[in-house]
């Protein structure tokens, strides 16, 4: 059957016409009038677990509950058992006022119990698959290169793509939870061969190894939703993809997603596409983009500070959106440690929450004594979503810093470098 | 004056309305987040990153933008915004339309019932053409025509 521009299968077709009933017919409509507005012809079978954004129950999204039900109601849902972005709240590990943790409790996420049941029912992996790093080996949820996906997350989205060489597009929430119900996606963007070639050539032109936090960010402002490819890096991360580097561009890729909306990038001689494909992938128009220190340095400046005494102690710092790998979290402690030395003190005078998925903390844990030294630190590890604490009022008025430019960009959080964090969360100041 | 402009349309309807303008990429999740938690009946943009539109009430009016970036909750922002009645009326792309905004309006029209006139594609002089405050006419074609008679601002 072909519908407008579309061609469907014979299952696809029944389904349309309402054969498994009213609310698979709405989410297969939903994908196929997304598919039709990008100039897909074709709907492509996805064999891997969705990945979705939508982790908190915030009583304002009344929307996302009423479709739930309704495809709750009409027994739905994935075929694969998914992951989702990380939950809002660990009072445990994440200190909160009483008032804090009445507005979280009953205000912000009053309907957070509710929707976890919700995703439960329709697909949810489990209690502990709370993360926008889903593709950690110590979660799981690893797809492999070239394979079809349909994942939200503008983070875990890049990585797929760029990281990976998956193939996924930016869907929206909600919409990447219709494609895992349905078991199709369609074809266009990031899913074709087209699609996956670059508009932009970075040359990066910089005296040392960049910080991937403003890097990310002066690309994302820069080339938007376009794809870039990537020159000059490799000098400084090398060719091999370590974990040190999927690391690097993990923290890298976010920021060109949160301070633009890029969805893949390649990075020359590193990343798996531009390994196999090299200059080929490059569009024959592509626009040019230097940076270099001064560049760096011009975007940095042009950070707005939201906070209302520009000079205030820290009242606490997020490190870790995205979630830090558990190697990220050892080079953090080692980082802390070596600060704290300098600096002639034992603890960390500003309030240092980690953040990582539930299973790399658990394995972080594990690991003999590095989990003693870091509480020795004062630092503690969650793993909660920091830009959700930070989406309310009361948290929002707080001077909180951050090493995350997506943490920056969606909140009142102050943005420091990897090295400035460190120096700030021992000594209390941001005056280091 | 009117200028008239041609573009694609995603979702259909005719309205007069007020142009609010970002001539950069439109970050909904950050332009949106602060008004629809705080359940305020207007959304005043609070993305910091867009001074143009930073602090402006979006509700009901025609926003005109190049993409929406950002957040890939952009599209379910967007149709919360719609279900609690302060999204805008209509938005006119210059460029296509992206992913998170279709998945956005796409969703609100099937799931919801709810319509937010939506065009694409009108090309960048239509942008470098409008003006915050400049009355748009939209008719249910994808015809775009920009009336250059001040309107009352924020």
């Amino acid at each position: 059957m072909k519908y407008n521009e579309m061609i469907l299968t014979a299952e696809e077709s029944a389904i349309l016409e309402g054969g498994q009933g009213e609310t698979m017919r709405k989410a297969l409509e939903s994908i196929i009038k997304y598919g039709q507005t990008f100039g897909a012809k074709k709907l492509v079978p996805i064999d891997h677990p969705v990945h979705l954004v939508t982790s908190f129950g915030i009583p304002m999204l009344k929307p996302v509950f009423s479709m739930m039900d309704q495809l709750i109601e009409s027994g739905l849902k994935t075929e694969h058992p998914f992951t989702v972005d990380p939950r809002p709240m660990d009072f445990g590990n994440v200190k909160c006022s009483l008032i804090e943790k009445l507005v979280f409790r009953k205000i912000m996420y009053g309907a957070q119990e509710t929707y976890e049941g919700q995703l439960k029912k329709v697909g949810l992996a489990g209690d502990d698959a709370f993360t926008c790093t889903c593709y950690m080996d110590e979660v799981g949820n690893i797809p492999q290169k070239g394979q079809n996906l349909a994942w939200a997350e503008s983070s875990a989205v890049v990585y797929a793509n760029s990281v990976l060489g998956a193939r996924t597009n930016r869907n929206s929430g909600i919409l990447e939870l219709l494609c895992g119900i349905a078991g199709r996606a369609p074809v266009f963007g990031f899913l074709t061969d087209e699609g996956r070639r670059a508009s932009w050539v970075i040359e990066v032109r910089t005296s040392g190894r960049p910080e991937a936090q403003v890097l990310g960010s002066a690309i994302g402002m820069k080339v938007m939703e376009d794809v870039p490819y990537i020159k000059g890096l490799d000098a400084f991360l090398g060719t091999e993809m370590s974990q040190e580097n999927r690391d690097y561009l993990k923290d890298m890729g976010a920021a060109t997603a949160s301070n633009g909306a890029v969805g893949l990038y390649h990075v020359e001689n590193l990343t798996p596409e531009a390994k196999d494909l090299g200059v080929k992938l490059i569009k024959k128009d592509a626009a040019t983009y230097v940076i270099d220190d001064a560049e760096l340095r011009r975007i940095r400046d042009g950070y707005p500070v939201m906070w209302k005494n520009k000079s205030a102690a820290p009242a606490r710092c997020f490190i870790g959106c995205p979630h830090l790998s558990k190697r990220q979290i050892h080079e953090w402690l080692g980082r802390i440690e070596a600060e704290l030395e300098r600096q002639g003190r034992t603890r960390v005078a500003v309030d240092t929450v980690m953040t990582a998925a539930p299973q790399v903390v658990e394995a972080f844990k594990r690991e003999n004594g590095a989990c003693e030294r870091l509480r020795a630190t004062g630092v503690h590890l969650a793993s909660i979503c920091p830009l959700m604490y930070m989406n309310n009022p009361l948290c929002a008025k707080k001077a909180i810093i951050t090493n995350s430019n997506k943490l920056r960009t969606y909140s009142t959080a102050r943005y420091f470098t990897d090295a400035e964090i460190a120096k700030i969360a021992v000594k209390g100041s941001i005056d280091v | 004056m009117s200028e008239e402009y041609k573009g694609r349309v995603i979702i259909a309807g005719r309205l007069e309305g007020e142009a609010v303008v970002s001539r950069k990429g439109f970050n909904t999740l950050a332009s949106f987040q602060k008004s629809a938690m705080s359940k305020k009946k207007e959304a005043i943009c609070g993305d910091q990153n867009n001074p143009e539109v930073f602090g402006k009430n979006l509700t009901g009016k025609v926003l005109c933008l190049p993409k929406t970036i950002g957040s890939t909750t952009g599209g379910m922002v967007l149709q919360t915004a719609a279900h609690l009645g302060i999204a805008p009326a209509a938005l006119l792309f210059s460029e296509e339309i992206d992913s998170l905004a279709a998945s956005g309006v796409i969703l609100a029209e099937i799931w919801d019932d709810n319509r937010i006139i939506t065009i694409d594609q009108l090309g960048s002089g239509f942008l470098e053409a409008v003006e915050d405050g400049d009355k748009i006419e939209i008719d249910d074609t994808g015809t775009v025509r920009i009336i250059k008679e001040k309107t009352q601002q924020n």
